[in-house]
């Protein structure tokens, strides 16, 4: 039997009876584009997630007071909280530990900013010159503090362009402008370039104040929040951790890190739990499709024995006229997977929807990757092979002569 | 073409064991028209399949054209039937949907004929079997029970087989209809040279093949050349 006419052959039983081909195919439709929408949705997030980690800075370890815990499980009530890390052992870690690229101590609280009748609540993080290196932030307009306006307790901010929006109006040029932080003025000396992002943890809406003048004006103590370190690499990120933890113990004189009055996050710990915890979402939304594509599955297999039991007479006739077994097995089969494959194609299509409603409706990211479409469709050829070999053996199994005298 | 040597078949169903033809032996040469008759459960349905090639023997030689085929495998069988016999049914076995044409090139798809040859072997068959082009083109499940048959005739002539077995295909239809589609084979017979074997209960049927093959209870009764031989009346006017 020649490629060409198992198609044709294919196609003339396919749409026999329309209807039920395209009834049988929507179970495939359906189990495939679950998959797809569903993994494109789990993907999505987590590609989100990770970009969002990465764009807080690259390679960034962060020392913060509180109690050492697992990675990524530290409680944030304590954070910030607790007063133990100081000036002095930022500037212990960049004496001290090598491999670093830059390190930036900060302080940082919530306060009520108010300019010229308009007024906001954000994010006023004290740090130093290199905090831009450490914390991927970029100048849009004017420049960020400076080493001098750190040592002169200079009353400068750098605006966060959304905060810049609130205070002054979209796009207003603020620069020279004055603003009013807990009864201290300063002076609007630069405007961040926004990193997009919204909601919780908007990192556009942010004022930067020198850390020297946060800690007189604003905090009134020596404190710092938190120092945030950028190691030079990747993989000097462990050996950074190792040291910063080393000296802080030694400097706090601790001599059991379970006791340590700090706690050092490593950013690829942070978005290695991220991962973990998106990925097993990913899986649990691809088995909810894949549910469904089972059932699809076995819609096939029930459709395909109807069939063969339908076509038995039919099957006859072309054993008496010479189709050999292989020849009835390749046909059946040749059936299923069409069913499949083209519940597959039509499936991606609608999985690829689903994820575009997703994304327009609900505003939730997501991604289709060409491995999931060619898994899609790997699986959907296979489904349609597992689940039509049994009728198909069926079919090729029956005896010509009881075939042909089938009522 | 065909001999048969003491051909037995016997179906076995747990510790039954029932025979069905108990040694039958019989020649048949080019271009005979022949007749099994017999009552039902004479066993000459079995003598059919295993003249066909759908069955195999219990014990005899079956040589088909030099080729004993008594103890092959089913794809061999299988390739027996595709090139050398055409078989006639009493219930047509139509593809339903399908029209005359597909209808009849199918056997091509599995002797794997090219498609430019098929239309044309197609039509040298229709023509044989006596149906007229303009049907050519409807779906088998439009046309009239005479015509369905002369479709199945010409299904059976597609491939030129050395052998049509015609099995009661005079069952489904009425004398008039039947008389009709029994002159055809006689025309495919005394025309075209081919070789055909008539499997029926009906004396009347049997009587219009050149020799009778009376078996009852799975034996020869009677092998007898037909003298007194019915003609068809033979035109198209099959409605």
């Amino acid at each position: 039997m020649k490629i060409s006419d198992l198609i044709e052959e294919t196609y003339f039983s396919l749409t026999v009876n329309k209807v039920r081909t395209g009834l049988t195919m929507l179970g495939i439709v359906i189990g495939i584009g679950s998959v797809i929408g569903m993994v494109s949705i789990g993907q999505g997030a987590q590609g989100s997630i990770e970009s969002r980690i990465q764009s807080i800075g690259s390679n960034l370890i962060i020392v913060s007071p509180g109690t050492q815990r697992g990675a990524g499980v530290q409680v944030s009530s304590g954070r910030g909280s607790a007063q133990t890390l100081t000036q002095e052992d930022a500037d212990a870690i960049t004496k001290n530990v090598t491999l670093v690229k830059a390190i930036a101590p900060e302080v940082s609280r919530r306060y009520q900013i108010t300019a010229k009748g308009t007024n906001t609540n954000t994010q006023v993080i004290g740090t130093v010159s290199r905090y831009p290196d450490v914390r991927n932030i970029e100048i849009d307009t004017g420049s960020f503090i400076t080493d001098q306006q750190v040592s002169s307790l200079a009353r400068v901010v750098v605006l966060g362009p959304t905060t810049r929006d609130d205070l002054f109006g979209v796009g207003a040029e603020a620069i020279g402008q004055s603003v009013r932080i807990n009864k201290v003025d300063f002076k609007v000396i630069g405007i961040t370039k926004s990193k997009g992002g919204s909601g919780f943890g908007n990192q556009d809406d942010m004022a930067f104040v020198p850390l020297s003048t946060a800690q007189r004006f604003l905090a009134g103590d020596i404190y710092v929040t938190s120092i945030s370190i950028a190691a030079q690499d990747q993989t000097s990120m462990g050996d950074v951790q190792q040291q910063v933890t080393d000296l802080l113990l030694q400097r706090h004189k601790i001599s059991d890190p379970q006791l340590a009055d700090f706690s050092v996050l490593n950013q690829a710990d942070i978005v290695a739990t991220a991962s973990s915890v998106t990925g097993i979402f990913t899986i649990l939304l691809g088995a909810i499709g894949g549910i469904s594509l089972l059932v699809g599955g076995i819609g096939i297999m029930n459709m395909m024995l109807t069939t063969v039991t339908e076509r038995t007479r039919e099957i006859g006739l072309r054993k008496a006229i010479g189709a050999k077994k292989i020849d009835i097995t390749i046909q059946f089969i040749t059936e299923s997977v069409a069913l499949t494959f083209l519940g597959g194609i039509v499936g991606v299509l609608f999985g690829w929807f689903l994820a575009f409603l997703t994304t327009q409706l609900a505003g939730i990211p997501t991604s289709i990757s060409s491995g999931s479409v060619m898994l899609a469709f790997g699986v959907s050829a296979g489904i349609g092979i597992i689940f039509g070999y049994y009728p198909a053996r069926r079919a090729a199994s029956l005896n010509p002569i009881e075939a042909l005298r089938y009522e | 073409m065909i001999r048969c040597e003491n051909i037995t078949k016997t179906y076995v169903n747990g510790d039954v064991e029932t025979p069905v033809l108990k040694g039958i032996s019989f020649e048949i040469k080019s271009g005979e028209f022949v007749a099994i008759m017999g009552p039902s459960g004479s066993g000459k349905s079995t003598l059919m399949h295993i003249l066909g090639a759908l069955d195999t023997v219990t014990s005899g030689t079956y040589v088909l054209d030099g080729r004993d085929v008594s103890k092959l495998s089913d794809d061999e069988l299988a390739d027996v039937r595709r090139d050398k016999i055409g078989f006639v049914f009493q219930s047509f076995n139509l593809l339903s949907r399908a029209t005359v044409l597909r209808n009849v090139m199918l056997p091509l798809i599995y002797a794997e004929v090219p498609k430019a040859k098929r239309i044309i072997q197609a039509h040298h068959a229709l023509n044989a079997a006596g149906l007229d082009s303009d049907r050519w083109t409807h779906l088998s499940n439009q046309l009239s029970g005479g015509q369905m048959q002369r479709v199945a005739i010409a299904r059976a002539l597609v491939n030129s087989p050395s052998i049509i077995f015609a099995d009661e295909p005079t069952g489904n239809l009425d004398s008039k209809t039947g008389e009709i589609v029994l002159g055809t084979f006689q025309e495919l017979n005394r025309k075209h040279n081919h070789t055909i074997i008539l499997i029926t209960h009906e004396p009347y049927v049997a009587e219009h093949a050149d020799r009778i093959i009376h078996i009852v209870d799975g034996a020869i009764l009677e092998d007898k050349k037909n003298i007194h031989k019915r003609v068809a009346h033979t035109h198209n006017a099959i409605t």
